[in-house]
């Protein structure tokens, strides 16, 4: 593994804008790695070289033309499947749109562009961003670096994977139940879910229009923030759009001190089916928080434990019609159109056959949610749960400044074990999902590796609406102590991943 | 007692317009029970007066000016499509005015 | 035996009573698309007006156009409605090809605009017919049909143009309309009549309906007179002219009573109107009821009109029809009858606009009602898209008031103008077209008159000045009809002695 793939963003950053290295340069060695790497990771769905030289090119020479370019100009990025991107093919990890290239780059996509990053590749999802294990992708599985027999999380888990696997130094994810905080947790780096409203869904293939947070991942956490920064912020082109100031997430994230800090512990999220050594990690970082001065008390959040069944009452119903659109009609797989098959039948055997499994039962779900006769028993109740939530959130806040838990349950489990039990996968997102139904911020950092198996655990912190600023904040202090305490980041402590042989 | 029958289901995929297999029904029925038996935890909140909430946070007013933006061309609104002939999108037949 | 598929609309309406209910779609006249930045415009070549928003594309967005939520408020006032502090838009599920997202954005529980109504006139009766709401909503593509029939029945396949997808749609929703009786099919034509004038005078939409920008859904049912509950209603998709809006309830009334008197039920469906019998047909029936699985869209936030924003828009409003016609009536002196006329002339705007121009409204109304409203009449077109305007009309009457034009004369000079001569002054001078006014010439045409009639100026020497008209035609005539008749007559009379 070369030595330019092991830099963080803000280094690579520096080295291209300071002429140590070049842009092509940099890209050249995540290239080489994508290629030594990725056969058995599987982080991406497309890499092609080419595109990805020339966007290095192109960076370099508007530097040579003397343009001044944001600090991550020229660094390489892992760019989610859900994004669209005109020059890549957008497929959400779906058969139904394989191949499909878009004719409009998301607001994301387009702000990494202007802002002088790389794009590398699409990244491996699960299809239409539902799963916590990357398995529910119609392509390939994608791996953890950590132990290539367990999932990378999910739904971002290329980009988890990638970013782990030193692949890119960044990556961008959504995150609609945890589909960031769980996969950064379980690869051992940083992933945020911003602010809903703080960074835009235009062109962000949706699953639960009300939930879809993009966000970044990094192996740090003002890695983290400074891509954030990058494509944050209003957007005319989308109506949830919050139109205030992106907090201020670098300086905090620079800041990284915790004294007189006021951190709240959930209650609720303890206890049975909580692996030991990911509350043991918890548990540790909660006397770290103490030793550098935050006010730790514990925070009551009772209705904490509805936020799943409401998440998965309201995520399916959004979903259920969100991917309606996928019709055989304009885009996309198209199946059984032979001159006698009606629009209607064509339809219906294109979405059975370009949908998988988890797909299907969630519009299925949603569908029954929202339909005469149940809405208010279903959709109607999660409705109100949701309100449940965001006042105890409300409370909580009058008593602290940010709110911890751990990121996920338990670690990386093995590729396979869930995959046909959807009620078994659904816990991975037991603590990140009351955090989408309200909006709020968080982030999941790095908290150490769990005594029992040797992989990492993640540490979520949580913040009110537009605190987006504490999460780094509180991360970046958590981050700083524990890498002077392990000697370096907890990712040094990953295995070396065999290189194929150019 | 289960919560979802199978007819049920069947109508599901129906709405859904997913041509389901039988084997494919059978599966999902057991699944969609199991899902749906868990999710109506959210019953337990009977409290009647508690507003629902539709929306992550409390914006309104949302609006943009009244102006001409740029269009595709059709080149680019076309080319995803499946089948098209004299510049649109072309559909097996459509069984009456509103499926 | 075979029972009747329809009974003579008369004999219908001695046993059943209709009750009538209408949802209009009006699409606004906005620049730009209901959530993108498309264009309108009519005609457009097929798919030039699309976006990925409006083409439903993975992961675009809508946003909403200002001037369209101002446009169903301005209406919704107009209507008297109240509009609401607080709605949201709602997704109404369905498959449709020619639908992009395959639900529409709508609104459900939740409308803009609620509890209105409208005043419309049959026959010199006034029916208030109320609104139950006022909501707004996006168009569809549109779908033309590939095949030996050219309709969506025997087609092979169809193509689809999405340039109409997502032009702002206001929907206007009738409560039920009952008690109408006979004049049913009149009160629904007179309620889209008036509906569309209403829209057009607020300016928000054109309303052509000849280019789908105005569809009428018509819902009939039918109970046996004296009854207290209603039947079961049918609903009559999209009808697209007024005079179908009328002939649509005219024979879903023929037809249902026929259902009836058979001792059958009607069926609640769907049904199509055919322009070419007069009849409707029923739509497709449904394996299943229609489950569009509403819920408010996370896409786009709440609106919350402010009273202020609400106060702002009303005083934006023009005078509205049905305050026009009360204030014309008053203003110009007319009997019920004499408005009614004005009214269905489409004549209100033309009279009040060449009063405007500085005509009396005496003069404004005869000039359109008579003489031009017969070479409107003549020539088969409105009265409006004759090519004069108002201001020309007023140019005429200013001239016959100041005695340079008498009537006659008056309407050569129409004549010159409709056939394209140029405007009334243009026309006079160059057909010259002027009153005899000089005493001197006319004296020596009335003396050869009194010449060649003695017999008749006897009598008006004897006493007979009626006979006087006869003199005083024979002037016109001779005068080629350039003669003051009144100067002329009052000379005659000088002449004669009898003054």
């Amino acid at each position: 593994m070369g030595e330019l793939v092991r830099k963080s963003a803000a280094e690579l950053g520096a080295l291209i804008a300071s002429g140590e290295t070049s842009a092509v340069e940099v890209a050249q060695a995540h290239l080489d790695r994508v290629r030594a790497v990725d056969g058995e990771v599987g982080a991406f769905l497309h890499v092609d070289a080419e595109t990805v030289l020339a966007q290095a090119r192109a960076v370099d020479e508007r530097r040579a033309g003397g343009e001044t370019l944001g600090p991550l100009a020229g660094v390489p990025i892992a760019h989610k499947d859900v994004f669209t991107t005109t020059d890549m093919p957008t497929t959400a990890g779906s058969k139904i749109l394989e191949g499909w290239r878009p004719p409009y780059d998301a607001t994301v996509t387009r702000r990494l562009r202007e802002a002088g990053l790389v794009i590398l590749g699409k990244t491996n999802m699960d299809e239409f961003a539902m799963g916590s294990s990357t398995e529910n992708s119609a392509y390939h599985v994608t791996r953890n670096p950590w132990d290539l027999s367990r999932i990378p999380g999910g739904s971002s888990g290329g980009s988890s994977a990638a970013v782990a696997a030193y692949e890119a130094p960044l990556s961008t994810g959504t995150d609609t139940g945890g589909s960031i905080r769980q996969p950064a947790s379980v690869t051992g780096i940083v992933g945020t879910k911003p602010t809903y409203g703080g960074s835009s869904r235009y062109g962000v293939i949706a699953f639960a229009s009300s939930l879809d947070t993009p966000g970044p991942f990094a192996r740090n956490v003002l890695d983290a923030a400074l891509l954030h920064e990058t494509f944050s912020g209003h957007d005319r082109m989308d109506s949830t759009s919050i139109d205030q100031p992106v907090p201020p997430i670098v300086e905090a994230a620079r800041r990284a001190d915790v004294n007189g800090l006021r951190v709240g512990v959930v209650k609720e999220f303890a206890g049975d089916g909580y692996q030991a050594g990911v509350l043991n990690r918890f548990n540790e970082a909660v006397e770290l928080l103490e030793s550098l001065g935050a006010k730790v008390v514990e925070v009551a959040c009772p209705s904490f434990t509805y936020a799943l069944p409401a998440y998965y009452l309201i995520a399916p119903s959004e979903a259920s019609s969100n991917l309606a659109r996928f019709d055989a009609m304009r885009y996309g797989l198209r199946v059984g159109d032979d001159g006698t098959r009606s629009a209607e039948e064509v339809m219906a055997l294109t979405r059975a056959q370009g949908f998988g499994p988890e797909v299907k039962r969630r519009i299925m779900l949603g569908t029954y949610a929202l339909s005469s006769g149940y809405y208010d028993a279903y959709y109607g109740k999660a409705q109100q749960v949701r309100t449940l939530i965001s006042r105890d959130f409300e409370r909580a806040y009058e008593q602290v400044d940010v709110l911890i838990s751990p990121t996920t349950p338990t670690t990386a489990f093995p590729i396979g074990e869930r995959a046909d039990d959807p009620m078994a996968m659904y816990l991975a997102d037991l603590c990140t999902i009351p955090s989408n139904l309200t909006g709020n911020a968080a982030i999941s950092v790095p908290a150490g590796l769990a005594d029992e198996d040797g992989l990492p655990v993640g540490l979520q912190i949580m913040a009110p609406v537009l605190g987006d600023d504490r999460v780094y904040r509180v991360g970046a202090a958590v981050e700083k102590a524990l890498e002077d305490r392990w000697g370096g980041p907890l990712l040094a402590k990953a295995p070396e991943l065999a290189e194929v042989a150019k | 007692m289960s919560a979802i029958t199978r007819d049920e289901v069947a109508h599901l995929a129906r709405l859904s317009r997913l041509a389901l297999g039988e084997d494919e029904l059978d599966h999902l029925a057991a699944q969609l029970d199991q899902i749906i038996s868990a999710v109506a935890r959210v019953q337990e909140v009977t409290a009647e007066d508690i507003p629902p909430t539709s929306h992550a946070l409390p914006l309104t007013n949302v609006y943009r000016a009244d102006e001409v933006r740029p269009s595709l061309t059709p080149e680019q609104a076309l080319s995803g499509a499946p089948a098209a002939e004299e510049q649109r999108f072309r559909v097996p037949r459509i069984l009456d005015e509103e499926a | 035996m075979s029972t009747p598929t329809v009974v003579k609309y008369e004999e219908a309406l001695t046993r059943y009573e209709p009750v009538l209910g209408l949802e209009t779609h009006i699409e606004l006249g906005t620049a730009s698309k209901m959530f993108c930045g498309c264009p309108t415009t009519f005609g457009g070549e097929p798919n030039t007006q699309v976006c990925p928003v409006c083409l439903g594309l993975p992961g675009s967005l809508p946003v909403t156009n200002r001037a369209a939520i101002e446009g169903i408020i301005k209406i919704g006032l107009a209507l008297d409605c109240d509009i609401v502090e607080w709605c949201r838009f709602a997704r109404k599920n369905y498959f449709y090809p020619d639908m992009p997202k395959d639900y529409q954005i709508s609104q459900y529980d939740e409308p803009l605009c609620v509890d209105g109504h409208l005043d419309v006139e049959v026959e010199g009766e006034t029916y208030r017919i109320e609104i139950e709401r006022v909501h707004m909503e996006e168009d569809t593509g549109k779908s033309s049909h590939v095949g030996t029939t050219g309709r969506i029945q025997g087609a092979e396949y169809s193509l689809v143009d999405y340039n109409r997808a997502g032009i702002p749609l206001v929907e206007i929703v009738t409560k039920p309309i009952p008690a109408t009786g006979d004049k049913a099919p009149l009160v629904a034509r007179a309620y889209a009549t008036e509906l569309r004038e209403l829209v057009r005078a607020v300016g928000v939409s054109d309303v052509r309906m000849e280019e789908g920008s105005m569809r009428c859904d018509v819902n009939v049912s039918l109970m046996p007179r004296g009854a207290s509950e209603w039947g079961t209603r049918t609903e009559t998709k999209n009808v697209n002219s007024l005079r179908s809006v009328e002939r649509s309830v005219r024979s879903e009334i023929e037809r249902q009573a026929a259902v009836l008197d058979a001792g059958g039920k009607v069926t609640q469906e769907t049904r199509h109107f055919h322009e070419d019998t007069g009849t409707t047909t029923s739509g497709r029936s449904k394996e299943e009821a229609q489950d569009y699985r509403y819920f408010p869209e996370p896409d786009l936030v709440p609106m919350a009109p402010s009273r202020e924003w609400v106060e702002e828009l009303r005083a934006t409003l023009p005078e509205l029809p049905a305050a026009r016609r009360r204030r014309v009536q008053q203003e110009w002196s007319l009997s019920d009858l004499e408005l009614r006329d004005v009214v269905n002339a489409g004549a209100v705007d033309l009279i009040d606009s060449t009063i405007a121009a500085g005509a009396d409204a005496r003069s404004a109304r005869k000039w359109w009602m008579n003489e031009l409203s017969r070479q409107a009449t003549e020539q088969g077109v409105d009265l409006a898209s004759l090519p004069i305007t108002p201001e020309q009309v007023a140019r005429v009457q200013a001239m016959v008031a100041a005695g340079e034009l008498n009537d006659k004369l008056a309407k050569k000079v129409f004549d010159g103008v409709l056939a394209g001569e140029g405007t009334p002054d243009e026309v006079v001078a160059a057909r010259g077209l002027k009153v005899v006014s000089d005493d001197g010439a006319l004296a020596a045409i009335i003396d050869q008159v009194i010449a060649d009639n003695a017999d008749v100026a006897d009598k008006v020497r004897g006493g007979k000045v009626a006979a006087a008209g006869a003199l005083v035609g024979a002037v016109m005539k001779a005068s080629r009809g350039q003669a003051d008749a009144g100067r002329a007559r009052a000379l005659i009379l000088e002449k004669l002695g009898v003054s």
